[in-house]
């Protein structure tokens, strides 16, 4: 039954079955139905770690030494049990920053550096190179062993038939065309692939259930369970042997450094970063994951001894290869079917791996080494290109295919001389030279591109050395001589003795020494100086881990016209545009010609291209369409030096703020001022009001009186007549004195400035007063020197003071008791006049009120009779006068002893030197000369 | 995922206990001939603690309250 011909068939229908889903993946996909948007599916996805290492070798390197295939399945296990710490980081990190793949992180992380992602590439492909040719020899020796069926036989040594009838070829060429039908049928903008992930998880399914189908019926069906199986291999030595590892140092450090290994590897692993990094829909699946696929693990391991144990009892020591149990024992066993579903899980274990893992690879050769490369190449002329997303993916296609190609050579060349296991782990130590730039990278901000270059190098260049050409050299392709005897024949340069180092196995050596320098190198060469501002910014990116850090980071502009023919060229006019337009909804823009040529449209372009060519490359094209000016050093400095600008502006800031509370205070204060003034002008303008309307009202109310009634007497009428006169003259003195004061307050007086001598003033202003004075009964008595009286004033205005005084005096002396005494006399440099009478006295209170306009004591009230005496400005306007001439005037007064009005002013001291500033205004036009006459009469 | 910080840190505290598990010293405990229901003590231990590990990695991060 089980013909060549049934079995190719049954390959080729499940491999058209996982193409299948694959395809109706995409298509959900397509629709926004998403197949794998599912934390279960994003597990069983992760189990493409799971190869046919762990399907057919696990089982072999058992039966070699026991227990010690486990390892490989712990370090993933306490990988995820970091799940919170580095996965969880790296997933929201390369989400935001768009990384495709473990050579665009690492590029990305240190200054997108196309140096760095080329050099990742390289390592990841000739790491990985022997992995692919394990999973091309495991296929074809499982298909060699099954077509012989019934028979057991092992195959011919890979390399001894000739290469057209090698079955590995045609799996390489099968495996090629159906990757790069899954992978490159079109350019997705995020590198993401549906429909791939469903059909990893569907594979992994199948491959576990194969796998615990064979357990179940090598436990159950061959023996009477576990316990019978271990039982009877206690029984032989030689099997016995492998249920306990060697007790030694060395074999517990081989340990050690595998579950150390392992956990690197599930996470550094192109494949693995594919499917665990950039194939994760939602950073939350991460959560169920974390306990999913360790015990999917754990669940594919469970039969691994049991299986190796009942093999190596079953098969006579040496006849069958340990690495066929699985396939074997159902064979021997005549169970065709179980036979060729295990066959088909080997398949999935294999196509799995191998479809992933070359995409990953395609891309990261596509993007960051091969068109880095001809970009560069002018000659090409691509970077004028229109449309290059045809050319990305065929080298993505030719990637593929010669990827798989140098799996073949290298199975060829050097398959037969190791296990399975032991081809596997060439790969994981390579891969585990990426562990201290990412692992470093993700938390340490120190890191430069010269110290990851540096690591990578000297880490790779090690494990060349030590573990790969040593394979190479065993499988005879190159001369051993170097191995037993060093290079040159320097017996310290020994690959897999270094330095003398010795007493480990090939793969803990090799991770010893490449760690060494790798960490040493990364290390010692990032220290060499600091970051620079690219670096720097990446590092806050990745080591800050949050998205809101993804600022702009061009300091330049493009507009839409230019970006998107750019975009276009390499994701296809139709998927640009629906992009940009995306991103143009996002901003509230109707349409994406509206979008505005700023930085962050040239971020956004850039993060578009770089998920079809690498953030590298994509930089590099942006920037030929971007006229970019970088952040130099300089301008760090000038962002200094302005926020440093920005701190003195705010203490200037502050200062006038304070100047501006105290200019604040000053103008409330003259604020309160003027409206005092103001209230004071009010009242002054309220009282004048007042002060004319009383006489004015006693004129009309006469003047009436005589026009109405023609029949009033003749002595009447000579008496309404009179009081209209005095009434009429007292209006007319009033309106003198209110402009004579206003004048004089407004500094436009005119001033007629003399030596006055006082005594003749004192004696004329009496005079002139002489009737008033007899009148009323009153004695005038004198008592003025005659000598030395002289002061600069005028003479008219200083008149206008004495008769005002002499007018008051007599205004408040009692009639027929009335006593007024005029004294003056001097002293060294002034003159003192002083008017004395025995009047009622002035309050204390009311001894500076007097001198405010339309004041009067209250003592005036009293004696107030019908009419006011006086105006109320007389001692206001004699204080003005005074004070003109730079003399006082004051009242000295107890109440009911009289009261003495005295001004002071300086005597003449012989020139014009004394005489006052008020000079200056005599030639000022001031009011006619009449008014100033009628002003000198006017007072009394 | 791990939103919060505990979850990590209790995950963290899992990988260290893990380490511990899976390493010399406490392997070479039970690497030794015998028999612990019917299996090879180092075998029964390590698929026992690799289990009870992923069981509490399971009730850590599925656990609802925090």
């Amino acid at each position: 039954m089980l013909q060549a011909w049934v079995i190719v068939l049954a390959s080729l229908a499940y491999l058209g079955i996982l193409f299948a889903i694959a395809w109706y993946a995409d298509r959900r996909a397509d629709t926004g139905r998403s197949l794998i948007a599912n934390p279960v599916v994003y597990a069983l996805s992760l189990g493409v770690y799971c190869t046919t290492w762990t399907y057919y070798g696990s089982v072999g390197r058992a039966a070699a030494n026991g227990i010690g295939f486990l390892p490989i399945y712990l370090g993933p296990t306490l990988l995820f049990a970091l799940a919170g710490f580095v996965l969880h980081k790296m997933i929201r990190v390369a989400k935001a920053n768009r990384i495709t793949s473990i050579a665009d992180f690492v590029a990305s992380r240190y200054g997108k550096s196309q140096l760095l992602g080329g050099m990742v590439t390289v390592i990841a492909v000739v790491g990985v190179i022997p992995y692919i040719a394990l999973q091309l020899k495991a296929v074809s020796n499982s298909f060699a062993i099954l077509t012989s069926y019934p028979q057991i036989i092992m195959p011919a040594t890979a390399g001894a038939v000739p290469i057209l009838q090698d079955s590995a070829l045609y799996v390489a060429m099968i495996l090629a065309v159906f990757t790069i039908l899954f992978g490159t049928r079109h350019l997705d903008a995020t590198e993401r692939h549906e429909g791939m992930v469903a059909a990893i998880a569907v594979e992994s399914m199948v491959k576990l259930i194969a796998f615990l189908a064979v357990g179940i019926f090598v436990v159950w069906g061959m023996h009477d369970g576990v316990g019978d199986i271990f039982a009877r291999a206690a029984t032989v030595p030689e099997v016995a042997r492998r249920l306990a590892t060697a007790d030694s140092p060395a074999a517990y450090g081989t340990w050690g450094t595998l579950v150390f290994l392992s956990l690197f590897a599930a996470l550094l692993l192109p494949r693995q970063f594919q499917i665990a990094v950039v194939e994760n829909v939602d950073v939350s699946h991460l959560r169920r994951a974390v306990w999913m696929f360790p015990f999917y693990l754990f669940l594919i391991n469970l039969f691994v001894l049991p299986v190796a144990l009942a093999g190596l009892l079953h098969f006579p020591a040496g006849t069958v290869d340990a690495d066929t149990f699985v396939l074997t024992l159902p064979m021997a066993h005549q169970h065709e079917a179980l036979a060729l579903f295990v066959y088909i899980g080997g398949l999935s274990a294999a196509t799995g791996m191998v479809i992933v893992e070359t995409i990953a690879l395609s891309t990261m050769v596509c993007n960051d080494l091969v068109m880095p490369l001809l970009l560069r190449l002018r000659w090409l002329g691509l970077a004028a290109r229109a449309d290059l997303s045809g050319l990305l993916l065929e080298i993505r296609r030719w990637a593929i295919a010669i990827i798989l190609g140098l799996g073949y050579l290298y199975f060829r060349v050097a398959g037969e001389a190791y296990a399975l296991v032991s081809i596997g782990l060439i790969s994981f130590a390579a891969v585990a030279q990426f562990a201290p730039v990412v692992i470093g990278g993700l938390f340490w901000k120190g890191g430069t591109r010269d110290g990851a270059l540096a690591g990578l190098a000297g880490g790779f260049a090690l494990w060349t050395y030590t573990l790969l050409l040593p394979s190479f050299a065993k499988s005879g392709w190159l001369p051993d001589g170097f191995i037993a005897h060093g290079l040159f024949g320097i017996e310290l340069l020994r690959p897999q003795h270094l330095f003398g180092l010795s007493g480990l196995d090939e793969i803990t050596h090799c991770l010893v020494w490449s760690l060494l320098v790798n960490l040493g190198a990364y290390i010692g060469v990032s220290l060499q100086r600091v970051p620079n501002v690219r670096e720097a910014r990446q590092a806050t990116l990745f080591v800050g881990g949050t998205e809101a850090a993804a600022s702009p980071n061009w300091r330049g502009s493009a507009g839409v016209t230019d970006l998107l023919p750019l975009a276009g060229r390499f994701l296809g006019r139709e998927r640009a545009e629906e992009a940009f337009s995306r991103h143009a909804q996002q901003r509230g823009l109707r349409s994406l010609h509206e979008l505005p040529a700023d930085a962050r449209l040239v971020s956004f372009a850039e993060t578009l291209l770089a998920g079809a060519i690498g953030s590298a490359s994509a930089r590099a094209m942006v920037a030929s369409v971007v006229t970019e000016e970088p952040l130099g050093l300089d301008e760090v400095m000038n962002i200094l030096d302005e926020a440093s600008q920005v701190r003195a502006y705010t203490r200037e800031l502050e200062q006038k703020s304070l100047e501006l509370t105290r200019a604040t205070t000053d103008l409330r204060e003259a604020n309160a001022r003027l409206r005092e003034l103001d209230r004071m002008k009010d009242d002054f303008i309220s009282s004048v009001t007042h002060e004319l309307r009383t006489p004015l009202t006693s004129i009309r109310a006469f003047s009436e009186m005589l026009h109405e009634d023609p029949k009033i007497d003749l002595p009447q009428r000579t008496r309404f007549l009179g009081i209209i006169v005095s009434e009429a003259v007292r209006l007319s003195r009033l309106i003198n004195q209110i402009l004579d004061l206003a004048k004089l307050e407004s500094g436009r007086a005119e001033w007629t400035v003399a030596a006055v001598d006082v005594g003749e003033v004192i004696r004329e202003a009496a005079e002139s007063l002489t009737v008033l004075f007899a009148e009323k009964h009153v004695a005038l008595e004198f008592d003025v020197k005659e000598q030395g009286l002289t002061v600069v004033a005028d003479r008219d205005r200083l008149m206008q003071v004495m008769v005002n005084l002499l007018s008051n005096a007599l205004k408040f002396v009692p009639t027929d008791s009335g006593r007024v005494k005029v004294g003056a006399g001097a002293t060294a440099n002034e003159v003192r006049v002083s008017v004395t009478d025995n009047g009622p006295g002035i309050q204390a209170e009311d001894q500076e009120v007097i001198f405010d306009k339309f004041r009067q004591g209250s003592a005036t009230t009293d004696v107030l009779t019908d009419k006011p005496q006086g105006t109320g400005l007389g001692l206001p306007i004699s204080r003005q006068i005074i004070e003109y001439f730079n003399g006082r005037l004051w009242v000295e007064s107890t109440p009911g002893a009289g009261a003495r009005f005295v001004f002071t002013l300086p005597r003449q001291a012989g020139d014009n030197e004394s005489v006052p500033q008020g000079d200056a205004r005599l030639q000022s036009t001031g009011p006619g000369e009449g008014a100033h006459n009628k002003l000198s009469r006017g007072v009394a | 995922m791990i939103r919060s910080r505990l979850t990590a840190q209790r995950l963290a505290f899992l990988f260290l206990l893990g380490c511990f598990f899976f390493n010399y010293p406490l392997l070479s405990v039970f690497n030794r001939s015998g028999d612990f229901f019917g299996m090879p003590p180092l075998y029964a231990w390590l698929m026992g603690s690799w289990l009870a590990l992923i069981a509490q990695m399971a009730w850590v991060v599925e656990r609802r309250g925090d």
